[in-house]
């Protein structure tokens, strides 16, 4: 069961420019396990989206199945959700965003929802570039089936009852690369710090963005000889870059020396400053982040931060040609042809 | 030898082809030179599943009369295929006629002594006429053409007008072809005999139109208002989604280039209806077209559909078999699984139209009942009306018509102050209301999953809960009953204990069994079922006969076991006529089964039934 919570005010609670506060993005009381990462990843989107001043009903919310997938719940209670089919809410999202181009979309997943059952539509939706925010919450098992390994998983990860994964661990960051995402990060629900800008980015991003956050699963994958738990990935995470998402032009507040940061403008407007943690790392090149990030991942080494970005990127409504009218506002006069246009064609068909 | 044959305006004509040889355009220039001369045709494509080179078969029945279903048997056959000959020739009717190529000897063995061969020699008159090998291809097909309207009595200027209206702007072609075509036709006349077969201006096609159902269907959207379209290439389903494409096209581009719609070829059919379901859960009218083994992919999807209450509109044109077997025939085969699609406790609604008008019609109106409904709403087609050109009437549309969107609430009418709860049944028909995203600020957003969710949408796992839901859903299902295509009753011309239903492709071939069963002494009343939930009417009708025969073309009687549980009907009352080797139905075939059936049926009148 959820609850709402109760709509009681705190006259002090900070406001942003639209004048809501936080309690105004959050959702329904979880269920998830206490400590579940996947509760800290809804966190930070409640962060994002409230930094950000998106009123919350011009969010669209689709997940697929799962406990990751369950959580679109548990935030944005003003926003539209749609809790859909295992694997399956790529397709749904896209088919909502060719509904309605105006509305921001967030898709949620889990990493069997992407990585098994859902690989298919994972990797169909990357190659169309629908203009959306895709976050899998990765804890490299079926959370909600209570711990299998999922595709994500480790090869030589250890199962919490001690079975040894054999397969080769699916890189959804790797394949989004490849497949052309123009937005692609990779985070940890442990580090807000980290994870609030990158879907700060990703929501102002007009193109698919995907974030793989490692979100350990407390109750099956957080072991000793699991690569997804809180104590592996603090220790082998190394972040590339760190991220500022400016709205507007705001003066640059420190000085950094050249080459160390980079600003990136999006279609929107939005300024991503990056400061370099990396000397070699660029974050503007595909080829490059590709094989940096194969050459680390052969270290041992999780990668994070801001690891690709597209600013020129285009989405599937570009690639379509659509009017720039929602699609669910066209009126009768502008979609039915009418009976003259008919008897034209009857005529035609004698 | 028995009589030839002798008819006017009553005969088949079979052209056998090979795949890929350009024959198509020629046979349908035969085909549509007839109807102009006022004379009803019905023509069927009979192909393999391939692109070149297997064989392929065009059937053009003329009926004076106006049948249009599969008349059955060939009177005669242009036999253009040497890998078919024997079949071929075996087909033809006694005192039929064989047209063939005689360009190189044939042994007498390969005749028959029942029939009346005519020989052209088309490659010697081509190879004489043209260089390229193209064109020898192609115009030994117009050859043939302007052979047969010699023999026929087709009129040349209708094929001449027909070839200018073909390559309008490209007068040098349209010349070549009218050359061509005159070519053989005067060796016909110069060298031939006239024969038994005759074709006579008439006034039977009136304003009919002669288009294929999948068109039709594709245009109905556009007219329907539809404006995402995803789908996954399937025979027979392909021209559907192609015909949206080109009428939206053509309909819906504005000036500045940008389209008022939108069309993705999916990566199967479970991202198709997963992006319907999404679009539709956006207030976009979005539809797939599909056949069979797409519907089977698409279960859970459907399922969701159902309970999470999403319009949708799936297209399915079917056909026999999964895999590779026999995707370029014809049947009535998924009326359960679409009826019943998918997992847990669900209907769905479907609809059955009868030739290409109906698919236009019903592929409009599809997308009114799946909004009034919220729910998925099958538009079931099949390969006979889906693939094949028919003469219907011609569309129609009435202006004043607006789109009937359902019951969606608005900002208004939330800033108003109404009551929203998604799964509330505020008017007793069991039709919630429902929201868009965005719709306002802080009013009308819900979560929308499966089931497991009271009337407000509010996460519950109560068994009260779940019933008060599924008892809402009935009562949504039993409210469309009477908003679906009402079912169309034909009397017979005395009362009889004799009932007959069918639906969708065999509609034309019923129409000419009916008539001549009464030839036979059997009298019928008929109806045709349009939609599924069933109308009252349909009970009432099979509750008024002692026997009422059920008419389909698939094995397992599958419509018959939809009328038998929804109306808990005595199945010994409902006997089922069966059609199902991936060939149309046709009216001899129903003739004979329906007849045999009767005489054989021990009727027993109701008042006796009654102890
Ligand atoms: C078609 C189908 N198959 C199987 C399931 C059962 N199932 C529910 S959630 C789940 C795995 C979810 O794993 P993941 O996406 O990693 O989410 P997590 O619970 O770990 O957050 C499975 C297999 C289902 N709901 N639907
Ligand atoms: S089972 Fe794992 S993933 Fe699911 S809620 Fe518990 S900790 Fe989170
Ligand atoms: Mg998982």
């Amino acid at each position: 069961m959820s609850y709402l919570k109760p709509a009681l005010k705190h006259p002090s609670l900070p406001k942003n420019a639209l004048g809501f506060t936080r309690r105004d993005y959050e959702g329904s009381i979880s269920t998830l396990c206490a400590g579940c990462g996947h509760d800290s990843i809804s966190a930070s989107i409640i962060q994002s989206v409230w930094e950000l001043g998106i009123e919350p009903h011009r969010v669209a919310k689709v997940s697929g199945i799962g406990c990751s997938s369950k959580t679109p719940d548990y935030f944005l209670s003003a926003s539209h959700g749609f809790n859909s089919v295992h694997g399956r809410m790529p397709s749904v999202l896209t088919g909502a965003n060719l509904a309605n181009r105006d509305l921001i979309y967030l898709g949620v997943s889990g990493d069997g929802d992407s990585a098994s059952i859902g690989i298919g539509q994972f990797a169909h939706l990357m190659r169309r570039g629908v203009n959306m925010t895709y976050i899998v919450e990765n804890n490299g098992v079926y959370g909600l089936t209570k711990g299998q390994f999922s595709a994500t998983s480790d090869k030589g990860s250890k199962a919490k009852k001690g079975a040894i994964n054999t397969d080769e661990a699916i890189d959804l960051v790797a394949m989004a690369l490849q497949l052309g995402a123009t937005y692609v990060g990779r985070s940890f629900s442990g580090d807000k710090q980290q994870l609030v800008p990158l879907i700060k980015g990703a929501l102002s991003h007009q193109g698919v963005a995907l974030i793989d956050c490692i979100s350990p699963c407390v109750a099956f994958n957080n072991h000793e000889g699991s690569t997804k738990s809180y104590d592996y990935v603090r220790e082998h995470n190394e972040s590339v870059n760190k991220l500022d998402v400016i709205l507007g032009r705001s003066p640059i507040a420190a000085s950094y020396a050249p080459g160390e940061m980079t600003e990136v403008t999006q279609h929107d407007g939005s300024v991503l400053r990056l400061r370099k943690l990396h000397d070699d790392y660029d974050a503007t090149d595909r080829v490059a982040a590709m094989n940096y990030l194969a050459r680390h991942k052969a270290m041992g080494e999780i990668v994070t931060g801001l690891l690709f970005v597209d600013p020129e990127a285009q989405d599937l409504h570009a690639s379509l040609g659509t009017v720039a009218t929602p699609l669910n506002q066209l009126n009768d006069a502008s979609l039915c042809p009418g009976s003259s246009a008919l008897e034209k064609l009857n005529a035609g068909l004698r | 030898m028995p009589q030839p044959l002798s008819a006017t305006n009553d005969f088949v004509v079979k052209f056998a082809n090979v795949n890929g040889s350009g024959s198509a355009s020629a046979n349908q220039l035969f085909a549509k030179s007839i109807l102009r001369m006022g004379i009803p045709i019905a023509s069927r494509n009979i192909f393999p599943s391939n692109i070149q080179g297997l064989p392929t078969w065009f059937e053009v029945r003329v009926s004076g009369e106006g049948h249009l279903g599969r008349r059955g048997g060939v009177d005669m056959m242009v036999a253009m295929n040497p890998q078919t000959w024997d079949r071929d020739v075996a087909e033809i009717d006694a005192g039929g006629y064989l047209f063939y190529d005689s360009t190189k000897p044939m042994p007498a063995s390969k005749f028959r002594p029942d029939i009346t061969v005519i020989g052209v020699p088309l490659t010697e008159l081509v190879n004489a006429a043209y260089k390229d090998a193209r064109q020898r291809q192609l115009f030994k097909n117009i050859i043939y053409l302007g052979a047969l309207s010699a023999l026929l009595g087709i009129d040349p200027v209708v094929i001449e007008t027909l070839l200018s209206e073909q390559y309008k702007g490209k007068e040098k072609l349209a010349k070549s072809n009218q050359d061509a075509f005159h070519m053989g036709r005067n060796w016909a006349a110069t060298n031939l005999p006239p024969i038994g077969l005759k074709l006579e201006k008439s006034d039977k096609v009136g304003d009919r139109i002669y288009i294929e159902g999948n068109a039709a269907a594709g245009l109905g959207a556009v007219y329907g208002g539809a404006t995402v379209c995803a789908w996954y290439p399937i025979t027979p389903s392909t021209s559907l989604a192609e015909g949206f494409e080109k009428y939206a096209k053509r309909f819906r581009t504005n000036k500045d280039g940008t389209k008022n719609y939108a069309i993705v070829q999916a990566e199967d059919e479970l991202a198709s209806i997963g992006i319907v379901i999404g679009a539709g859960w956006n207030g976009a009218r979005a539809f797939t077209a599909t056949s069979g083994p797409g519907i089977s992919l698409m279960q859970e999807f459907v399922g969701l559909s159902y309970f999470a209450e999403v319009p949708a509109v799936i297209f399915d044109v079917q056909r026999a078999g999964p895999s590779t077997g026999m995707p370029t025939r014809t049947q009535q085969s998924d009326v359960l699984s679409a009826a019943y699609a998918s997992h847990g406790d669900t209907k769905h609604l479907v609809l059955f139209p009868e030739d290409p008008r109906e698919c236009f019609e019903f592929g409009a109106a599809a997308f009114d009942i799946a909004d009034r409904f919220q729910s998925t709403v099958f538009v079931l087609l099949d390969l006979d009306i889906g693939m094949n050109d028919w003469l219907c009437e011609p569309f129609a549309w009435d202006d004043s018509k607006r789109m009937d969107r359902g019951k969606v609430m608005t900002a208004e009418m939330l800033e108003a102050g109404r009551d929203f709860g998604r799964y509330l049944d505020v008017d007793g028909d069991g039709v919630p209301f429902r929201t868009y995203p965005g719709t306002h600020p802080t009013k009308g957003a819900y979560f929308t999953r499966g089931t497991s969710r009271d009337r407000y949408a509010k996460y519950s796992e109560l068994g009260s809960v779940y019933v008060d839901n599924m008892e809402r859903l009935l009562r949504k299902f039993e409210t469309a009953k009477n908003y679906v295509p009402h079912p169309v009753e034909k009397k017979a011309s005395r009362t009889t204990p004799y009932g007959v239903l069918y639906y969708g492709s065999s509609s034309a071939a019923m129409q000419e069994a009916l008539g001549a069963l009464e030839q036979d002494g059997i009298h019928l009343d008929a109806m045709r079922i349009r939609a599924f939930p069933f109308h009252d009417d349909i009970q009432r009708f099979v509750e008024s006969h002692d026997t009422v025969f059920i008419v389909e073309q698939n094995r397992d009687a599958q419509l018959r076991t939809l009328v038998m549980n929804e109306c808990g009907i005595d199945p010994a009352k409902l006997v089922p006529v069966l059609h199902f080797d991936g060939t149309p139905i046709t009216a001899r075939f129903i003739r004979d089964a329906i007849g045999r059936k009767a005489n054989s049926v021990e009727v027993v009148p109701l008042r006796k039934a009654v102890p």
